[in-house]
């Protein structure tokens, strides 16, 4: 397991290997993100409540998945970075937190385009809206330390210290609307509980948040390949991949 | 190099780092605890009826609104409803303007405005709130057949 872990750490070894996922991984995508669109825009059921609004769904939910579990994600890195000092791990929290800038961002802006027909504002101060501008905002935060402290040894540790930090963040967002009351509903999806929809809509839904995991791997794997050969430019496996 | 023991200066930080995420984390879930009533984005029909909210201060109340008690004005966008909170706490609204598509009977509602000495809830905005599920219209027409059909055999 270790070893695997200092394989893949190794800057070289990562660009080398990981260019073979690629092309599959692509495909993939590409094919969940039609399918799921697709299902979920057409062909999925609309809801007795919110009529055809409800589509909005299909992109709403995977975006606010995926900018939490991107944070958490940007958090291991970031704990990797810290006390193993690898330094892939310190390039992943950099390349990851434009990626889940950008979730959070769609996110939001999707809940509001949501919000504004079936609640009646595009905007509320309640926790679970204000808790997931605060995930906007570390992920910025993170962005802003790491761009601002250069390449040296110790450089990015205090981006790394912000991401575990903000780590708290997480339960904050996923319990808010059961600790208070909000405007925002409770999860449709529990460990415990059936979901509280048919699987017509809960299938196309699962692909498309399928879809994002593999778009999101797919985007941070190209950004890390690009950040690997700024850092390493100077190395000879980098001089020779470019030199042929 | 030496895989599977974890060296020294790792481990510590490593503990180092788990004692300040766990340190921020326990004085973040304080200082909520502490702001709990400042977080709730409305105020409940129980605290309405205890008189929790200040009289005449711009606040949030919310609820359901309780099914048959919704009056329209004939001559203009005045309405008149109950929020409830199905447990035998409710406070009557007063609004004059347009509803949001999903304002219905039984349907959650957060509503800005004042409250007056009598109980009744001037609101200059009415906010609708959904619940969780989700199901195509011709399940929720089954569903409600079903339960006019039980209530009609009982």
């Amino acid at each position: 397991m270790l070893r695997w872990f200092h394989e893949w750490g190794s800057p070289k070894a990562f660009y080398l290997r990981s260019g073979k996922m690629l092309p599959w991984l692509a495909c993939l995508t590409l094919v969940l993100l039609t399918v799921g669109l697709v299902w979920g825009l057409l062909f999925a059921p609309s809801d007795y409540q919110q009529g055809e609004s409800v589509r909005i769904m299909y992109v709403h939910v995977p975006a606010a998945i995926l900018a939490q579990s991107s944070y958490a994600m940007m958090a291991i890195a970031a704990l990797i970075a810290l006390v193993w000092r690898l330094k892939i791990a310190d390039a992943a929290v950099q390349t990851a937190a434009p990626l889940g800038a950008m979730m959070t961002l769609l996110a939001l802006a999707t809940g509001s385009l949501w919000g504004k027909p079936m609640w009646g504002t595009f905007w509320i101060w309640d926790a679970r809206l204000t808790s997931t501008l605060i995930l906007f905002f570390l992920f910025v935060g993170v962005l802003a330390l790491r761009s601002a402290s250069g390449q040296g040894r110790n450089a990015g540790r205090a981006a790394s210290v912000l991401a575990l930090v903000g780590l708290i963040n997480l339960p904050v967002i996923k319990y808010s609307v059961d600790w208070w009351f909000t405007l925002h509903q409770p999860a449709s999806f529990t460990l415990t509980e059936r979901p509280a929809m048919p699987v017509e809509m809960w299938a196309p839904l699962l692909v498309m948040v399928l879809g994002f995991y593999c778009w999101f791997a797919l985007a941070w794997i190209l950004r890390l390949r690009l950040e690997v050969l700024q850092r390493e430019r100077r190395s000879e496996w980098v001089q020779r991949l470019v030199s042929p | 190099m030496k895989f599977g023991v974890m060296k020294p200066h790792r481990r510590n930080q490593l503990l180092l780092i788990c004692i300040l995420v766990l340190g921020l984390g326990l004085a973040l879930m304080f200082t909520l605890r502490a702001l709990d009533s400042n977080i709730n984005l409305f105020y409940a029909p129980a605290e309405i009826k205890n008189g929790t909210p200040p009289i005449g201060k711009r606040i949030r109340a919310g609820g359901m609104v309780k099914a048959e008690s919704v009056r329209r004005a004939s001559d203009s966008l005045e309405v008149r409803f109950e929020v409830t909170d199905l447990q035998g706490s409710d406070f009557e609204v007063h609004y004059t303007g347009i509803l949001p598509d999903l304002f219905r009977e039984g349907q959650g509602v957060v509503a800005t405005g004042t409250l007056d000495s009598d109980g009744v809830f001037s609101a200059e905005e009415i906010l609708a709130k959904h619940d969780e599920k989700y199901m195509p219209p011709e399940v929720a027409m089954v569903i409600e057949g079903a339960q006019i059909q039980e209530a009609s055999a009982l």
